[in-house]
């Protein structure tokens, strides 16, 4: 907790902090995620600016109390621009004694250490492997700033005779502990009230509950004076505007309803639910009265089939899924880019390889979005940055299939769909249109012929009379579109699908870079590593270090001024969250001696590893 | 063609099969089923009275998947077994469009028997013919799911250990609504079964068995061989007796169990009266009547040819259209602003 000034006043006196971490963890049936998100409102509303990472099992309910149940929510937040949800939290919220394990080496050391007592029994001591209970150790309370609470307890006292279970009163003690929370960081209760009926309107009984168990956890905190103070973030200095809180996914679904309007197409959504990337399709499925069709199919390969099928009837054809449902989808991606049909493929990547990690976060698939069909068979490839920017990448995939009839990636990773912040929501006004163009003239009519700007072939949608063709996967005819196995026309139809994704480079833009255009070194990454790079590229050039980063959109087709502005540094460092990817790319692109730091844990990168690898490289220059 | 007015058009001329005819040559081996299939669908596509614009064939893998390229409509030769797939999509998005499919034993029972059973349950509104011929013929020559136990081809010269399936019985178990069965050299048989198809609402499955002259000749001559058709087919009419033979004195009661006999139809002793011989009903909702239909094979049973099953559902892009539409109806027509200001938001102000 970065400590500013301290304002004492009537009591509670209220120490002013630029920005806390928090993290509240708990057994997965805990409720910990929901403690999380009713938090994080709670701070946006408050007008701090924010970045949030959940942290849960991929056991739906893993046996309670295990070391592998531990579910918890991280949030950032503070009155400067937040780039990351902090790399360790200032203050931890254990609820059990396995959450207490697993997450006590994260926090800050002074940090303050919320326990809930009640959970510490013998036979949850046990199952966290504790042969007897570590808050007895007396250097805990010398190490951090220890409250200790029986939780369970009080949350039970406050619940004596709302006759309720002893069961259900136990489960509304993340309730208890956010109203400990809100009374801290000085929160305003009303809002969060109204909440829990709006959550558990069907359940009066439960509501009634639940806002028993949030006052007592607030009361609490007034009456016992814990620390004697109180703390507060000062609002973030943010540009003026209508806010939202968004995640990764929910942007990305928005961003497809979105792409449909501005391409005036009816939207085709084929998927199969698989984490990270099902939220889409469930968000999706309540978007019907938006022009939007969604398709629950039997497997990975009927969702991009189906996809393609709609694209090919006219409509804009996505599916969205993580890496093992992509290694499946890639055959039929294969012939998406035969057709020549607009397709938005979204991948949330997970950690691989196979089931791999399936809850946590990797960058590990921009090699498969890149090579991993069979044959020669470009596909462009995007990247978005941020939770909101999941929003803006998915349009562009959209805009750019549609105008280059190609299939477009779109890259997105758990630690963004799950991730969430504010977002300043655009007015659609705002938003350039793109709509699409569908050739009805059967004069002259080709089916390869070509735009011979963007090289792509025209769209005909079935039921054009006139136009009949047939399309298929086999090699056609450069013009005529039939089937040809001749040799050059091979030749040159392989090299025309490649000059028309490589020229998409016109569509590029500026880089996104922070820092001057030359130094010691640059930072590259893309994707979700912005927020961390970026933050500790301020850092260190606070620190007076020659470094820049510049973080890359488009894995494919490359920025073309990116080649020119590497040549400006002396050394080049890409952090990825795979064992190196990007840095492959760089060096057999740009014969640069592009270095690797690779981080593989299914955890995005701490500001911390970053700077210490960056000050490694870019000495202190005395002013 | 029906006589018009040369000097006043009103309505758009008829089609002819001829207008069903692409301008690329079939490249199919001389001799091969997929031919005479090819021409009944031509010659019978007319009388559906659809615009070619609005006939979409779309086709996986295999020898019978080059059918789209010779239908003058729109057509999409896909990709080894997912033609279902890609159907389902244009269907689902496109409802005005009449989609049929072509596809073969290997495509739709091995490869793609994911997507067949899925889009029989689901009922979409495509039109399925699948070519059978008990064989692998774009490959040269290995056995297939419906390949006879023990049959020796490329890949089993000891002979094949697979337990074949019987195309109609997965078919009716995944509930297909619409169940038949012709043979290529059948022609008007052929002709009447794809009208039914074309005229059924959700999915339509029409196996056809295909000899593929090459690779599996003469597969299914057992049948069609004259001298021995009429007592090996039995002709599937509704509401008509199963009876079968040259002098239809064969029948079919069914006893226990739902297990079907062959009996001798007549009023002499150890005869059986017509009236104890089952009434063959394409639309009971049962689907146990078509199964057991689905298992008579020969030499135990004559092959049933003919529907199957005619039953009605709920075609899936209706129920995908209404859903739709009743969310219009409560929700009202989507405002793409509103939606992204929906939920918790916040203002911030200019700072003055």
């Amino acid at each position: 907790m970065e400590q500013q000034t301290t304002q004492p006043s009537s009591p509670p006196p209220i120490q002013v902090v630029e920005s806390v971490v928090i993290r509240f963890c708990g057994d997965s049936g805990d409720g910990m995620q929901l403690t999380g998100t009713e938090f994080t409102r709670a701070s946006a509303l408050a007008l701090n600016d924010l970045a949030t990472l959940p942290d849960f099992p991929a056991e739906i309910r893993a046996p309670a109390g295990t070391l592998f149940g531990v579910s918890g929510y991280q949030i950032n937040f503070g009155s400067q621009d937040i780039y990351t949800p902090g790399d360790q939290p200032d203050v931890l919220v254990a609820m059990n004694p396995a959450a207490f394990k697993v997450n006590l080496p994260d926090l800050v050391p002074g940090g303050i250490l919320i326990v809930n007592t009640g959970a510490f029994t013998a036979k949850n001591l046990e199952l966290a492997g504790y042969p007897h209970n570590p808050l007895d150790e007396e250097s805990l309370g010398q190490r951090y700033r220890l409250v200790k609470i029986d939780i369970s307890k009080l949350t039970a006292l406050a619940l004596e005779d709302s006759g309720l279970g002893t069961k259900d009163a136990g489960r509304c003690k993340n309730f208890w502990a956010l109203g400990l929370m809100f009374w801290m960081y000085q929160r305003e209760t009303e809002r969060e009230l109204r909440s829990i009926q709006e959550k558990f309107a069907k359940k009066p009984e439960l509501a009634d509950a639940n806002i028993r168990a949030f006052k007592a956890g607030y009361s609490y905190g007034e009456n016992t004076e814990m620390f004697g103070q109180t703390f507060h973030v000062r609002p973030a200095k943010i540009a003026p505007g209508l806010y939202r809180n968004v995640t990764g996914n929910s942007a990305t679904a928005l961003g497809v309803v979105c792409a449909g309007q501005l391409a005036n197409l009816p939207v085709f959504f084929g998927g199969y639910p698989i984490t990270p990337a099902s939220d889409i399709l469930h968000e999706l499925s309540n978007y019907l009265n938006y022009n939007v069709t969604t398709f629950q199919a039997e497997d990975e390969i009927a969702g991009v089939g189906s996809a393609i099928g709609a694209s090919y009837s006219g409509s804009l054809g996505v599916t969205a899924t993580s890496g093992p449902g992509i290694s499946l989808k890639q055959e039929a991606i294969g012939l998406a880019v035969m057709l020549e049909l607009p397709l938005v493929i979204i991948n949330v990547q997970r950690g691989g390889p196979s089931t791999g990690l399936p809850t946590k976060t990797e960058q590990a698939d921009l090699l498969q979005a890149l090579y991993g069909r069979h044959g020669e068979c470009p596909v462009p490839v995007l990247a978005a940055m941020t939770p909101s920017d999941c929003f803006h990448t998915v349009i562009e995939a959209a805009r750019i299939a549609t105008k280059y009839m190609t299939p477009v990636f779109m890259l997105s990773d758990g630690y963004l769909a799950n991730g969430s912040e504010p977002w300043r929501v655009p007015e659609m006004s705002s938003l350039p249109k793109f709509p699409a163009a569908f050739r009805t003239d059967p004069d002259g009519y080709m089916v390869y012929g070509r735009d011979p700007e963007t090289l792509a072939r025209a769209w005909v949608r079935p039921g054009t009379p006139g136009l009949e063709h047939r399309i298929g996967g086999i090699e056609k005819h450069q013009q005529t579109g039939n089937i040809s196995y001749d040799a050059d026309n091979h030749h040159q139809m392989v090299k025309t699908r490649a000059a028309k994704v490589a020229g998409i480079a016109r569509e590029a833009g500026e880089l996104i870079t922070c820092g001057p255009p030359e130094g010691d070194l640059l930072v590259v990454g893309w994707g979700s590593t912005y927020g961390a790079i970026t933050q500790a590229v301020h850092t260190m050039q606070k620190e007076g270090r020659k470094v820049s980063s510049v973080h890359l959109r488009w894995l494919n087709p490359l920025n073309p001024r990116l080649g020119p502005y590497l040549k400006g540094f002396k050394r080049i460092l890409v952090p990825e969250m795979n064992n190196g990817q990007l840095v492959r790319i760089l060096r057999s692109e740009f014969l640069v001696d592009a270095e690797g730091l690779n981080k593989i844990q299914g955890k995005p990168f701490k500001v911390s590893e970053l700077c210490h690898a960056i000050a490694e490289r870019a000495p202190k220059v005395q002013n | 063609m029906s006589t018009t007015d040369n000097s006043t058009p009103l309505v758009k001329p008829a089609l002819s099969r001829k207008d069903f005819v692409s301008n690329q040559e079939p490249r199919w081996c001389p001799g091969c089923g997929d031919y005479s299939i090819l021409a009944q669908v031509q010659k019978v596509m007319p009388d559906f009275g659809i615009p070619r614009e609005k006939i979409v064939f779309v086709s996986g893998i295999g020898c019978s998947s080059r059918f789209p390229y010779y239908m003058n409509t729109y057509g999409f030769h896909t990709i080894h077994g997912r033609a279902p797939t890609i159907a389902t999509g244009i269907k689902v998005s496109r409802p005005d469009l009449t989609v049929w499919m072509a596809t073969g034993d290997g495509d739709s029972l091995a490869i793609g028997g994911n997507h067949l059973i899925h889009i029989l349950r689901r009922n979409v509104g495509i039109k399925i013919i699948l070519f059978n011929n008990r064989i692998y013929g774009l490959t040269k020559g290995q056995y297939s799911p419906t390949s006879e136990l023990g049959k020796k081809t490329k890949s089993t010269p000891g002979g094949s250990l697979d337990h074949p399936f019987s195309t109609l019985s997965v078919v009716i178990g995944a509930e297909g609504t619409f169940v038949a069965r012709s043979i290529d050299t059948e022609l008007q048989h052929l002709q009447a079964m794809l009208k039914r198809a074309g005229d059924h609402k959700g999915t339509a499955l029409l196996e056809v068995y295909q000899n593929c002259p090459v690779f599996n000749d003469d597969a299914f001559v057992y049948i069609t061989e004259k001298t021995n058709k009429a007592d090996r087919v039995l002709y599937l009419e509704h509401g008509k007796p199963l009876v079968f033979g040259k002098d239809k004195n064969k029948g079919i009661r069914i006893g226990k169990n739902f297990t079907p006999e062959v009996v001798e139809v007549g009023e002499g002793p150890g005869q059986v009266p017509l009236s104890e011989i089952a009434v063959h009903d394409e639309t009971v909702e049962n689907p146990s009547y078509a199964f057991m239909l689905s298992r008579m094979e020969w030499p135990e049973f004559p092959v049933p040819i003919g529907v199957l099953r005619n039953v009605i559902r709920p075609a899936y892009e209706e129920l995908v259209a209404a859903q739709k539409e009743r969310m219009v109806a409560t929700r009202g027509q989507g405002n793409v602003d509103k939606l992204l200001r929906s939920g918790e938001t916040w203002v911030i102000e200019p700072e003055n």
